[in-house]
Parts: C-alpha cells; structure tokens; sequence
C-alpha cells in the first residue's frame, strides 16, 4: 500500500521535473544570449540529477547514486567553462596559442 | 628427354649476361649457338620415329593439373624443326649482325627464353603449360622488339604489341577455361578424343570465338595485324626469327591443334577461310606501296599467315564432310606452306638485313642497282621473292597451286550452293594472289635494277661478308631443294596432316605439273595480268591516295588508346575527384538502392507482438531529442548546433538510465561533457557563424536521400528485430557472472572477463587516438617553429 502511493507520488513528481525540463529546454533553444542559455543547461543538469534519483527510487536500485554526482560535477564544470569561455574567449589559458603570445 | 629440350634455352638464359661479362673479346653468340645445335640434332633423331605420336609426362603442379607433359606428332615436330633450325641459323647470322657493343648478354637472354617458350608451345600437350608458355613468348618478344629501348618508335612497337598479343592470349584462358570446365582434364589429347562432349555444350560457340581471337591476334590476322609492322623496329634477326618463322605461327598452331574439336561448326570455318582471305587480300595490297623493305616483308608475312589460315579453314571441311579427299589437300597445302614460308622469309628478312647492313638505309626509294654491287643477296632474294610470289618452278609455286586447288575445290563442293561466299572466295583468292605478286616482282625490280648511281643511302654499297651470308644461303638452299624434291618431305607432311586431323590420311605426291587444268591456267592468269600491273604501276599508284588516312586501323588504335586514357580520367574525376557530399550521397543512394531491392525480393515481416509498453516519460525523452534534431538542421551557429548536440547526448544518457544500465549511462555522462568540451575548444578556433550562412538553402535532394535512408534504416531495424530466430546468449552470462568470474557487475564482467579482448583493443584504439592527437599537434608546432626560424 506504501509503496503503491510512494511510486504514485515519484511518477507524479518525475511529470512535473520532465515538464520543468521542457520549459528549461525553451528557455536554452530561444534564450536571447549566450548567458541565459548557459544557466538554463546548468539548471537542465540540475533536474537530469532530480529525474535520476526519483527514478531510481522508483526502480528501487541504489546503483544510479554515482551518475548523480556525476551530473553534479559536470554540471559544474560545464558551466564553469561556458563561464570561463564566455569572460576571457577561451576555456585553457595556457595553451601554446597563449605562450606564443605572452 | 623433351623435357630437358624445352628447359635447355631456359637454363642457358641464365648465363648470356655473366658470359658477356666474362670474355669480351668472344662474341656471346657463339656460347648460344650449341643450344639451337643440339635441339635440333634432338628433333631431326625423332624424325626416324615420324608417324607415331611420343608421349612424355612430367609431373610439375598435378593438384591444379599444370603438368609439363609432352608430347611429340607431326605437326609439333615440324614446328620444333622449324624453331629450332631458323633458331640455329638466325643466331649465326646475329653474331656477325650484331656488334659486340650492343648489349649481347640481354639479347641472347631474351631470345634463348622466347625459342624455350617456343618450344614449350609447340610440344605441350597440357593446355595450362600451353598458356603458360604462350604467354611467355608474348613477354619475351615484347622484350626483344624494345631491344633498342633508347628509341621511341621500339617501345611504341613493343608496347602495341604486347597488348595485342597479350589481350588474345587472355582470350586463349578463357577458352581454355571453358574448355577444361567441360571435359575436366587439362591434356589436350584427351579433349580431342572428348571432342563431342565439348560439340553438344552450350559454350562451345563462346570457346570457338576465344580460340579464333588469340590465334587471330598471335598471328596478325585482320584487324588485329597492326602490331606487326610496328614490331619491325627489332633488330633483324629478331624480325626473321620471331615476326616471319615463329611466334606469328603460334597462332597457325593453335588453330591447327584444336581443328578436331572445332572443325565441325560453320563458324570456325567460315571465319577461318574469309579472315584469312581477306587478311591475305588486303595486306598484300597495302605491302605494294611501303616504302620500307621490312615494312614491305611485314605485310606480306601477314598475308602469308592469312593464307596458311584459309587453308586451314578449308581442310577442316575434310572432317565436317568426313574425311573428303578434296579437302585433304588444303591441309597438306597449310602445312607444306608454313614449311616454305618459314624458309623463304626467314631468308628474305636475312637478306633485308644484310642491305640495311651494308648500305645504311631500308627506304626503297633510296636504294637502287644493286644487282651488281651485292651479288650474292641478290640471288637470295630474288630466289626467295620468285618463291613468294608462286612463281613456277619454286616451292610457293607448289603451295600456291595446292592453295587455288583447294579454293577451287571448296567452291565446287562446300560452297556450290552459295554463289556470294564462292565468288567473294574466288575474288579474294585472285586479287590476293595476283598483289602478292605484284609487290614481290616490284621489289625485285625497284632495289635491284636500275643504275647503281641513283643511291642516295649514306654507306657506299657492297657485298657483306661470308659470315653473314651464311644462314640466309643456307635457308635459301633448304628453299631449293624443297622445290625441286618436295615429296622428300612428304613423310613430315603427311605426318602432320594426320595430326591435324586426327587421322592417318592418304597424301599423293606432290607433282610440278599437273597437265593444263584450271589452277595452272588461274597462276598464268595471275602472272599475266600481275606482270602488267607492274608495268603500269605509275599509273594507278594513285589509288593509294583515295583512302584518307583517318580511316586506317593504326589510327583506330591511337584512338582508342588514346580515348581509354581519356575517358577513364574522365571517369575519375566524375566519381572520384568530388565534393564528399557527392560520396557520401553515392553511399548513402546504394544503401538504399540495396535495401529497396532486398525488401522487394524478401517480403517484410513485421510483428508487434513481442514490444514491450511504451512509458510516458520515455516519450518526453524522445520528444525532447527529436526537437534538438530539428533544431540542430535549422540552427544558423555552431554554439547553439553544439549545445544541442550535448542535449541529445544527455537525453541518451537519460534513456541508458531509463532502460536500467547505469554504467553505460555513466560514460555517456562523462563522454558526452568532454566532447562538448571538445567541440567547443574547436569552436573558439573558427569563424562564429556558418560561413554559407546566407545562402545555407535547402537541398531537397539531400533532404530526400536523408529522408529515404532514415526509413531505411528503420525499417532494417524492425525487420531484424521481429526476426529473431535465435534466443540470445546472455542467459548464460546471467547464471555464471558470479560462479564463474565472481563479480557481480555483469556488464563489467562481461568487458574485463568474458569477453576482455575487445576492452583490451578498445583501449589500444585510445591510447592509439591520444598518441595520435598529441602527434598532430605537436609536428606542426615544431613545423611552424621551424618557419618562424628560417624567417
């Protein structure tokens, strides 16, 4: 009987996340600037990371706790470089173009 | 015993270029000369055994039947005669011809290996030997005509020749395919006796045009004869041993051994006689206006071989109409005259070279009165050109009977009821005849008569020495004595008559005078109105003029050479040298092509019946990448084509987790941020929008071929799927990834144990890609640091 309402609740919730993510995905497809795509990706990683952990609570599995900070990583790092990228042009600034012209 | 014949000049090869090297003040022909020597010492002992037919089986490759068995009969043994006398001789004569600053040790390396493959051809009686030594005359000749190399005109020559010949010896394969597919044994005997096996086959036709093309292209027969008047650039020993007596009588033998088996069809003799006619007729004619002596004897060998291969033609009516005597005599005739032939011509290219030797020049118009001043050769060719031109009371005059005898015959009895081939034969015949003629007593009176002030050649004319004279005197004396006793040599013919036919035949004497029937009245007739011509040849000497060059066959051959380099180039660029969009769309057309086709051919089965249910969140997912898609084609930057290429990449990811394999999911995650990455590293490297941007149109014809592929595709996928006739293996996996392997991750079991090759290579192909990487990379930085140096 629990698990019947948990599960009701978890797919309720998982409609609502993937509805989110269609909005965040507008907002990523029509954003009028780099930066606001940039922050709808993050905010998109962000409810990837939602949308696995309640699934993996509806499959009842812990194995999908690593992809779950996985995304969390990434999702900062992406984001870092968009932000890196979007302040100084590029994402490493040692590289040999750099050395040559320092 | 053969065997060691046939493999002596091929051994002795080996050593012309050491001996050349060894003793330079010894002409290297006089180490060659003993091997001719004692072949022929071998062939003429075997004429005491003449009537029977000598087997000799040496095993070599029996598994794919290539075994080098021999077998000795009349007509291999009078074309072993033949190689190996005119061999002996022409050798003689090539070690006064030849000057010892020539390279000696190749010429001889080269000849010695065209008269073993000779040998090889004449005396095979396994059909896959044949071809093997066939080809190799086809090689060593090409060798010997571009002795000269340094002159352009020699390779132009050798280079036509080698791919006449070498496209009829081709031809010969695929018969001797078919052949060997029909009676499944590779001895030419055992065909012959199977000979009706192979007459009710289906391929039979097929094999006798094969069979025709390559003896028709060895033995210059019209249109393939053009390669040997440019092959007349050899040296002329070559010219009178290779393009008079032998290779180009490869040809005359192949047809002559395969007459049982084909004899029977209309077309094997019908081609035979009207090719032959008409290569007789019509070289003949154009041998009367060269000016170049072996350009004149070029075209006359041609119509000589045109005439041994209507005789030819016309014996093989004797085993159509079993064994008529009146058809008998046309084989004699074609053997009697390879015979003459090989004699008088051999002779009369010796002689050539001996003017060409002594004078400096070849042109007809150049030389003139040399009656007087080379006595000698002028007996020898005068001798040999009167022969040639079936003057009584010389050998060609004997052959030359036997030959109208027979046209006469076949017109009577083959031909009765066909008015148009006998009078096209009849024509033919008479014009062929009379022409050759013609150009025979020309010569004679062009090069020889007249006065000895009109030359213009560079040398001063006068008689060549003994040594050289030697072989064509010898030939020439051969010449005589055949005309003079030729039923001498009647055991050997009729020994390979009934070779040729498979069958003891009776052979008449051969007599000089017949009594007054119709073939003495047609040779008088011929000499009459030939003698005429001759004196009235300023008068019509136009009529070579009215054919414009354009049309002649060499001119054929330039183009076709000339259109294959052209159009293949064309070809190339039209498929090859093209955007990849045209590649990709050719791959992508064939795809398609092809799976229309099979799905046409193999009704689709799709059944439904084992999909599992569909969940609404896996249809988001697939919403949420085909709006990515769409928005990837439509998209004018790359930022935004390459944020949504990841958005797929993660809806991937989402869906590995949906479909329950975390580790998949896992690397996708990882994978999918570091090619972004990637892509946008490239990114910051190229110009920020597309650079068609403007004019980034719609193809349709891209979109169709995507469009068409993409369906494709789906349906391959949906027909495999609902075509599963085998259960999966992973049943077994799943009970032994733990008692096995003890893990419990199955999928990293199954990558690290049971199947740890492919991880094993996978990791090489990263190692290989980062190696590769890191080399790009750091050689243009070196490159580019060396630019910046030097400036």
């Amino acid at each position: 009987m629990t698990i019947e309402f948990t599960n009701i609740i978890i797919i309720i919730a998982l409609i609502i996340v993937s509805l989110s993510m269609l909005g965040i995905l507008y907002r990523v497809i029509k954003g009028p600037s780099l930066a606001d795509r940039v922050v709808a990706l993050d905010a998109l990683g962000i409810s990837l990371m939602a949308m696995i952990a309640l699934f993996s609570g509806l499959l009842n599995t812990k194995y999908y706790i690593s992809i779950i900070m996985l995304l969390g990583v990434l999702a900062f790092l992406g984001t870092t470089a968009f932000a890196k990228f979007m302040e100084k042009g590029e994402i490493v600034e040692y590289d040999r173009h750099n050395r040559h012209r320092h | 015993m053969t065997l060691w014949i046939v493999l002596l000049p091929f051994i002795a090869a080996l050593f012309p270029i050491i001996l050349q090297k060894q003793f330079r003040t010894i002409h290297t022909g006089w180490f060659v000369l003993p091997i001719p020597v004692i072949a022929s010492i071998f062939f003429i002992s075997k004429l005491s055994s003449l009537g029977q037919t000598l087997f000799e089986k040496n095993n070599w490759m029996s598994r794919i039947g290539l075994n080098l068995n021999f077998k000795i009969d009349g007509i291999s043994l009078l074309f072993a005669l033949l190689i190996s006398v005119i061999g002996m001789l022409v050798i003689f004569y090539s070690i006064s011809y030849l000057s010892k600053r020539e390279e000696l040790g190749k010429f001889y390396t080269y000849l010695l290996l065209f008269m073993g493959a000779m040998f090889g051809v004449v005396l095979s009686d396994n059909i896959l030997a044949l071809y093997m030594f066939w080809e190799l005359t086809s090689i060593s000749s090409f060798l010997l005509i571009s002795f000269w190399y340094f002159k352009e005109k020699s390779i132009q020559g050798a280079l036509k020749s080698m791919l006449i010949t070498v496209f009829g010896g081709l031809m010969l394969l695929g018969a001797i395919a078919i052949l060997v597919s029909i009676t499944h044994t590779t001895s030419i005997d055992a065909m012959i006796q199977n000979a009706n096996i192979i007459q009710n086959h289906k391929l039979f036709p097929l094999a006798i045009v094969l069979i025709l093309l390559a003896a028709f292209t060895k033995s210059a027969q019209f249109p393939f004869h053009i390669w040997l008047p440019d092959a007349m650039e050899a040296p002329t020993p070559v010219s009178a041993y290779l393009h008079s007596a032998t290779m180009v009588k490869a040809g005359i033998y192949l047809v002559a051994r395969f007459t049982p088996i084909f004899a029977v069809s209309n077309m094997w003799t019908n081609s035979l006689i009207f090719i032959g006619l008409f290569t007789m007729c019509f070289a003949s004619m154009k041998a009367v206006n060269q000016k170049d002596l072996k350009g004149i004897l070029a075209f006359s060998t041609i119509s000589q071989l045109g005439l041994i291969m209507s005789l030819l033609g016309f014996g093989s009516f004797a085993l159509k109409n079993n064994h008529n005597e009146l058809f008998i005599i046309a084989v004699t005739a074609s053997v009697f005259h390879i015979l003459n032939h090989a004699s008088f011509k051999g002779a009369l290219f010796m002689a050539v070279g001996i003017i060409d030797h002594e004078t400096g020049s070849r042109d007809v118009r150049k030389l003139n009165g040399l009656l007087t001043l080379m006595p000698v050769t002028f007996t020898i060719a005068v001798l040999g050109l009167l022969s040639m031109a079936g003057v009584p009371p010389f050998n060609g005059f004997l052959s030359k009977e036997m030959f109208i005898t027979s046209v006469l015959n076949a017109v009577n009895s083959s031909f009765s009821g066909q008015p148009v081939l006998s009078s096209i034969a009849l024509i033919l015949m008479f014009i062929g005849s009379m022409f050759t003629f013609i150009y025979c007593i020309k010569l004679i009176i062009d090069i020889f008569f007249g006065s000895p002030k009109d030359n213009t050649t560079e040398k001063a004319p006068h008689e060549a020495p003994k040594s050289l004279l030697a072989s064509p005197i010898i030939l020439i004396s051969i010449m005589v004595v055949i005309s003079l006793v030729p039923n001498m040599f009647l055991p050997l013919l009729s020994a390979a008559t009934n070779s040729i036919l498979n069958q003891s035949v009776h052979i008449e004497h051969i007599h000089h005078f017949h009594g007054f029937n119709t073939p003495l009245f047609i040779t008088l007739a011929i000499i009459i109105f030939g003698a005429l011509l001759v004196a009235t040849f300023k008068y019509w000497e136009k009529i070579y003029t009215i054919l414009p060059t354009q049309f002649s066959l060499n001119r054929g051959y330039d183009m076709l050479l000339a259109q294959s380099q052209k159009k293949s180039k064309m070809i190339n660029q039209f498929l090859v040298l093209r955007t990849i969009r045209f590649s990709m769309s050719a791959i992508l057309i064939t795809l398609i092509i092809m799976t229309i086709y099979v799905f046409i051919n193999n009704p689709i089965h799709i059944n439904f019946e084992s999909l599992g249910s569909i969940q609404p969140y896996e249809l988001i997912l697939v919403g949420i990448i085909l709006i990515a898609i769409v928005m990837i084609l439509k998209s004018k930057s790359r930022l935004f084509s390459i944020i949504m290429l990841s958005a797929i990449g993660y809806s991937i990811a989402l869906l590995f987790v949906f479909f329950d394999a975390p580790d998949l999911a896992l690397t996708q995650l990882a994978i999918e941020t570091i090619s972004t990455a990637l892509f946008l590293m490239c990114f910051y490297h190229l110009p920020r929008q597309y650079r068609h941007e403007e004019s980034s149109r719609f193809k349709i014809s891209n979109f169709v071929i995507a469009l068409l592929s993409g369906i494709c595709v789906t349906i391959i996928a949906l027909a495999a799927y609902s075509n599963k006739f085998y259960p999966s293996i992973a049943e077994y996996y799943i009970k032994n990834v733990y008692e096995l392997a003890a893990g419990k991750n199955m999928v990293n079991v199954i990558l690290v144990d049971f199947r740890g090759f492919d991880t094993l290579f996978e990791s090489s192909v990263l190692g290989i890609a980062g190696i590769g990487i890191y080399t790009l990379i750091r050689l243009r930085q070196n490159r580019g640091d060396n630019n910046e140096k030097a400036k």
